[in-house]
């Protein structure tokens, strides 16, 4: 039993580390060996931590002799590497942070700490958050454990990887504009965004602060309601998180969807997209109306203007929250003869194209003359959206959406344009620049035996419906969920 | 202060003032560490003034109410929702790449500083706005290298920027002192140019006498004391009059006064040519102010120095000159009340402090609570003249003594025997001593040379070693001399 206690669901840990049953120890280890084993293949990991996990599993092996150790206390985590983590290397995916040793713990990580939390280690993303399959990691591509010719999804690629590949019992990403959901899908497993302010983000390395929201990777919803509920809360560290208090969304996973309204926006189910993907998320739609129920559709109009309004803003805010990336107080540092010099050669050398290109976009969308006409028109597309999906709410309880348009692409595939790169988020963006709490779960697999993706999606602070009628499915059973081939 | 040229009766100058100044908190802006001025470098530091990744403001509400408070003191409209903006631009004194301002939402609207009429005519200065942000760090170039201090970063500053209504260096000058003394006063800031606390930019156009339309103006940048805004003013009042007297153009640009050559320059297009991008802080929600927090800071507010100057014009008999003096700066009005219990006059009190305790002050050039003996001694001397237990000349002189040795006013009196001695018997004997000793004086003094007396006073006063009181000399003299 040993070999595969890296292959239990959190739920389960829980309780055999609570019965004494297996210790923190076992479940590391496990973990570790699964590590080392396929990470020659996948490139999950930036950093590996495997002395300081062996060590946090012993400390939560003695918290757990005694009784009231916390919920997940011993529990073998993977970390996307744009959480501050004291002492341990945080690079973000980019050359510019690559010997970069946080002196302070983002909030989230403190209190997993606080719980006793085993970190396996740091894992790989698109540099900055900025990419929809990984391959924008100065640390080369994560692969797909379905299929190791595809990509992981991003840009938490790497969290999405671990988990699908039982590196890891659960993991963290972050999602600006899909970056949990797309890969949760593309790998297989469950991702959520919680809404806008549920969850500190005080210590993640910002990409677009009004659209960065923190969230787990898990192989059930279960696991996901689990962390959520040690993850969300008031953080006096983050003025912009919500002081709402935390309900135990375990205790909502009843099962139970009759007379649940789920909305089906017309605009997601688009020409072009993958025939397979569809039909798997419509057959997910029979089975809730089987289920008890009710299934409109429903209509988000400005769905089209999501895409520009969010490179817009996101950009802006990045060009912004990059711009302390100077070489001056630390990380890379290439010399020059005066600062100006200082500043060009070091962010040239330190970012790749891909956060080169968004800065420059940012940059010019605030630019003298031209703000009115990108950034405030794209804020206004903003409120339009925003206001589709409460008109849609006042019909509907949850809405049901496919993740992304196709299942996992090749490496390669869209790297040589942006564009349609650009285009794999489209179903998902719309729900940050929201602010909406977002679930992806499997819902099938497609030709080429590789996973694909359903969307929950519902009002603020609606975690406990979302996570209720993802964990209903899933209980359902009408998908079988397949073990990564790697 | 540079001669003005010719021109200078054609011409009259157009002057607005940006002055920022620290805050008084205890700790910055967006963070928990200490603005203390003067620790060693990089000490008041964390990762949110550093500027790490991931790390997130959260203002202090301290910050807010000092600026309510100034807004108050101003006249001004304050803002029940204001925001927060990032102002783009790269130094290296500036770790996020941006600082957090306010721009188009200012804390305070409007308002205006009264500038006190000094016998001339009264003035009205207003203002457009008093804005919130976070000041940068400090770059230090020592020996062929560069570093960087963030101790500053972060510190709070208020951006008070006037009406283009100032029309002279002086009346510059004059708007700087009395927005200061309201800074100090409200507790908002302590004005010390010194310390980097209080800075000014100066913008500045002239136009013909009488004309009501604005020229081209050029900004004077990071001017840090008084005397170089006034130096700085005469300077660039000349030079435009002087290129619109030739037929030039003024340029719209930026200039940094370099006191040493007493000049302005032009900065570099590269050294302001800034688009800052500013857009709203995404990581800070709106501030929100409500009547309640404005009618309590309203409340808690000291009196202002306008008004206390009335006061004292008008409860103590002061004169408007004298009451100026005493209430330009908190700390001197404070002194001067505080001498004041058990004191039968006022103005024997404020010509003390305008005389002894101010010289103390700009001699020593250190602050008042260093440079003169406590408020509660002086007040002791005093009365201890109105009641002729000493001279004023003793008073003076134990003042000095008072603040090498620390003692206390009758400790001081004692030790240096400067108790006036009163008593009739023993004055008269002294009198009676000199009269006989100079009886040739005498006999001049009855034939009809008056000017004598004061020479038999002095003989008096330092056969008792300066000690006798002089009024009880006089008169015992008078009836001996005269009687």
């Amino acid at each position: 039993m040993a070999s595969e206690l890296n292959t239990i669901t959190v739920a389960a840990a829980q309780a055999l580390l609570r019965k004494r049953e297996i210790s923190s120890l076992e479940l590391t280890r496990a973990c570790l060996d699964r590590v080392r084993a396929v990470e020659p293949k996948l490139n999950a990991f930036i950093n590996v931590s495997e002395r300081e996990a062996i060590e946090q599993a012993r400390a939560a092996d003695r918290r757990l002799a005694s009784d009231g150790a916390a919920a997940l206390c011993g529990i073998p985590l993977a970390i996307k590497d744009a959480y501050c983590t004291r002492g341990v290397a945080t690079t973000c995916g980019s050359r510019i942070l690559e010997k970069f040793v946080p002196p302070f713990d983002a909030t989230v990580i403190a209190k997993l700490r606080d719980e006793g939390a085993v970190f396996i280690g740091k894992t790989n993303m698109d540099e900055f958050g900025m990419g929809s399959s990984t391959e924008n990691s100065a640390f080369g591509p994560t692969l797909n454990p379905h299929e190791l010719g595809r990509v992981a999804g991003g840009s938490s690629g790497g969290s999405a990887a671990a988990v699908a590949a039982d590196e890891c019992l659960a993991a963290l990403g972050e999602d600006t504009g899909g970056s949990i959901r797309e890969p949760a899908a593309f790998c297989g497993v469950v991702g959520l965004k919680p809404t806008y302010s549920r969850v500190s983000r005080y210590g993640i390395i910002a990409y677009a602060s009004s659209l960065d929201q923190v969230g787990p990777f898990a192989k059930s919803v279960r696991d996901a309601s689990i962390l959520l509920r040690s993850l969300a809360g008031i953080d006096p560290n983050d003025s912009t998180c919500s002081a709402r208090p935390v309900p135990d969304y375990e205790r909502a996973l009843t099962g139970d969807v009759k007379g649940l309204r789920i909305g089906v926006p017309r605009e997601y189910f688009v020409e072009g997209m993958q025939r397979s993907v569809e039909s798997a998320v419509r057959a997910a739609l029979k089975q809730y109306e089987s289920m008890g129920a009710k299934v409109d559709e429903i209509s988000l109009p400005h769905t089209d203007y999501a895409i520009a309004a969010y490179y817009l803003i996101a950009t802006a805010e990045a060009s912004a929250n990059l711009a302390r990336y100077d070489g001056i107080r630390y990380g890379l540092r290439v010399e020059g003869a005066n600062n100006i010099e200082l500043y060009d050669r070091t962010r040239a050398a330190g970012f790749g194209a891909e956060v080169k290109r968004r800065i420059m976009l940012g940059t010019f969308a605030l630019s003298a003359g031209y703000y009115d006409a990108y950034y405030l028109k794209a804020q206004k597309v903003r409120t339009l959206i925003r206001q589709d999906f409460e008109r849609a709410f006042e019909r509907c309880d949850l809405l049901v959406t496919p993740v992304a348009p196709t299942t996992a692409f090749r490496i390669g595939e869209k790297t040589t344009d942006p564009l349609t790169m650009y285009l794999s988020d489209i179903f998902t963006i719309s729900v940050n620049l929201a602010g909406l709490p977002g679930l992806a779960l499997p819902c099938g697999y497609d030709e080429n035996g590789l996973p694909i993706g359903m969307q929950i999606i519902g009002p603020p602070f609606s975690e406990e419906n979302v996570l209720r009628a993802g964990d209903a499915y899933e209980r359902a059973g009408a998908v079988e969920r397949r073990t990564a081939k790697v | 202060m540079t001669m003005a040229l010719a021109g200078r009766d054609k011409y009259e100058a157009v002057i607005g003032l940006e002055v920022h100044t620290h805050l008084m908190t205890r700790s910055k802006l967006f963070c928990g560490c200490s603005t203390q001025f003067g620790a060693p470098p990089n000490h008041n530091v964390c990762p949110r003034c550093m500027g790490m990744p991931g790390v997130l403001p959260v203002l202090n509400r301290k910050a807010v109410e000092l600026a309510i408070r100034m807004g108050i003191a101003a006249h001004s409209e304050i803002a029940s929702y204001s925001i927060f903006d990032r102002k783009s631009y790269f130094y290296p004194d500036l770790p996020k790449g941006y600082q957090i301002s306010q721009y188009e939402t200012p804390v305070c609207k409007g308002g205006y500083i009264d500038l006190p009429a000094n016998g001339g005519e009264p003035r009205r200065i207003r203002l457009v706005r008093i804005h919130l942000e976070e000041d940068a760090g400090k770059n230090i170039h020592a020996e062929g290298a560069s570093l960087v201090d963030f101790n500053r970063s972060s510190v709070p500053l208020v951006e008070i920027v006037s009406e283009p209504d100032i029309r002279s260096s002086a009346e510059a000058a004059v708007y700087l002192q009395t927005l200061r003394a309201i800074l100090k006063y409200v507790g908002a800031s302590d004005g010390k140019m010194e310390e980097g606390s209080f800075r000014c930019d100066v913008n500045i156009s002239v136009r013909p006498r009488g004309s009501d339309k604005l020229g081209i103006r050029s900004e004077i940048k990071n001017l840090n004391s008084f005397r170089f805004v006034e130096n700085a003013i005469e300077h660039e009042i000349d030079r435009q009059i002087a290129i619109v007297e030739s037929g030039g153009k003024v340029v719209q640009e930026t200039h940094l006064w370099d006191p040493e050559r007493e000049e302005t320059r032009p900065m570099r297009s590269k050294e302001f040519a800034h688009d800052y991008r500013y857009f709203p802080e995404p990581d800070l929600p709106p501030l929100v102010i409500d009547h309640t927090w404005v009618d309590e800071v309203r409340a808690a507010m000291p009196e202002l120095p306008s008004a206390r100057r009335a006061r004292y014009m008008r409860e103590l008999g002061l004169g408007d000159y004298e009451a100026g003096v005493l209430t330009a700066e908190r700390e001197l009005a404070d002194y001067f009340e505080a001498m004041l219990p058990g004191l039968k006059s006022p103005k024997t009190a404020a010509n003390w402090v305008m005389t002894e305790v101010l010289r103390r002050v700009n001699e020593s050039g250190r602050p008042l609570a260093e440079a003169a003996a406590p408020a509660a001694e002086s007040g002791a001397l005093l009365r201890m003249v109105e009641d002729g237990k000493i001279s004023l000349n003793a008073a003076k002189t134990a003042f000095v003594e008072m603040l090498k040795t620390g003692k206390g006013a009758q400790a001081t009196i004692d030790a240096l025997g400067l108790a006036q001695v009163s008593d009739e018997a023993a004055i008269a004997e002294a009198c009676d001593r000199v009269l006989a000793a100079e009886s040739d004086n005498v006999a001049q003094y009855r034939a009809g040379k008056q000017g004598l007396f004061g020479f038999f006073v002095g003989k008096v006063m330092k056969s008792m070693g300066g000690k006798a009181n002089p009024k009880v000399v006089n008169e015992i003299l008078r009836k001996r001399l005269d009687g």
